[in-house]
């Protein structure tokens, strides 16, 4: 029920901030009575600790007013989820064709690899057919087709890892002159070795897409709706 | 005077085949055995994988096709023989309805790569047919 007025919205979590409770109690506007000072002669004639049962019953019915401390310390709770890597999609096996929804080349369609450690999916153009290089892809916002490229056989080196494709530090320059008023054109030229690397792997994946009619031209294209067409009614 | 009733060119009868619409026989086509109100028939599809059940005529559509000369709460077998014989279920697949039925599903079957190649060939499709009306228009003109 909305607007529900009760004291915890939830076990554990109050309706009104700490902020709010003080504010609402204002305590600060009651005028706090002096303390009495407590005199050795009160002292003295403060309750003993009791003998009798009639004294037990009375200090028993007494409120506590002392805390009570713990008796075992405080532990961080045992988290027990585990880190792991995206579950893959039963629909995207090697070489599956997969429309990219997000990012840089969002519409176009690749072809898949493999899945790296992190859960992130290596996918390449191929680069010759449309300039999409080795790069890694999240699952998440890929569309799996059911085209196939038939890359039986085909496995790809180990060396491409998430750390082959971690950006390199770039050197801080934030808040200097240089910075504000742009780097020289001083254009990163790709690696040598990346170049070579994506040959090497594409050339068993153009091979198998010659072997289709129409699929490379297929993957040159881009993924676009028409008029009419809804997403969910399609087949993929 | 024109009457209503000559309007209606598909009667309910035992013979007439009708195509379920509804139901998990939906797309079959089934024979109707025996009337049992105004609502509902009995409908048998022994060569269509449709079992002997009352149906409402809602869950329902009536094709042009009969069965001829069946006789009332046939039962299965002498049904498909009847049907056989007839060819009923040839002739429904020969219909322009049956056809863009199976066109349609064809059509929503298809994939992503599927729909690519489509596009491909009616453009090349496109491009002999209207190369050669420009030819006959320059022709003609």
């Amino acid at each position: 029920m909305a607007n529900s007025r009760t004291n915890q919205l939830v076990p554990g979590i109050s309706r009104l901030s700490r902020s709010k409770v003080f504010s609402k109690r204002a305590a600060y506007k009651i005028a706090k009575e002096a303390k009495p000072k407590v005199t050795k002669e009160k002292k003295a004639a403060a309750p003993k600790k009791p003998s009798t049962t009639k004294d037990l019953v009375n200090a028993l019915t007494q409120k506590k007013k002392t805390l009570v401390t713990r008796s075992v310390a405080l532990e961080p709770k045992t988290v027990r989820k585990a880190q792991r890597a995206t579950p893959l999609r039963k629909s995207i096996t090697p070489g599956t064709v997969l429309i990219l929804l997000a990012g840089r080349f969002r519409g176009k369609r690749v072809v898949f690899l493999k899945q790296l450690s992190s859960g992130l999916l290596l996918v390449t153009g191929p680069f010759k057919i449309n300039g999409i290089p080795l790069r890694r892809v999240n699952q998440a916002y890929v569309i799996a087709t059911s085209t196939k490229v038939d890359l039986a056989g085909y496995k790809v080196d180990a060396k491409f890892n998430d750390a082959y494709f971690k950006k390199e530090a770039q050197a801080k320059m934030k808040g200097t002159e240089e910075e504000f008023f742009g780097k020289d054109a001083q254009k990163k030229e790709h690696p040598a070795h990346k170049i070579a690397d994506q040959k090497v792997v594409d050339e068993k994946v153009v091979a198998a897409v010659a072997k289709v009619p129409y699929l490379a031209s297929y993957l040159a294209s881009s993924f676009a709706l028409s008029n009419g067409q809804a997403p969910h009614t399609l087949k993929f | 005077m024109p009457t209503r009733q000559g309007s209606f060119k598909r009667l309910v009868e035992v013979g007439r085949v009708v195509l379920i619409n509804d139901g998990a026989d939906t797309g079959k086509i089934a024979v109707i055995v025996d009337i049992v109100d105004h609502n509902r028939a009995i409908v048998d599809g022994p060569t269509t994988n449709v079992t002997r059940q009352v149906i409402a005529f809602k869950k329902v559509v009536l094709t042009d096709i009969v069965v001829k000369r069946l006789p009332r709460t046939i039962g299965s077998k002498a049904l498909a023989k009847f049907l056989e014989k007839q060819q009923v279920v040839e002739t429904w697949q020969k219909t322009a309805w049956a056809q863009k039925i199976v066109a349609r599903e064809r059509r929503a079957a298809l994939s992503d790569f599927d729909r690519f190649k489509l596009m491909r060939l009616k453009k090349q499709q496109r491009f002999i047919v209207d190369h050669q009306t420009a030819l006959l228009k320059k022709e003609r003109a």
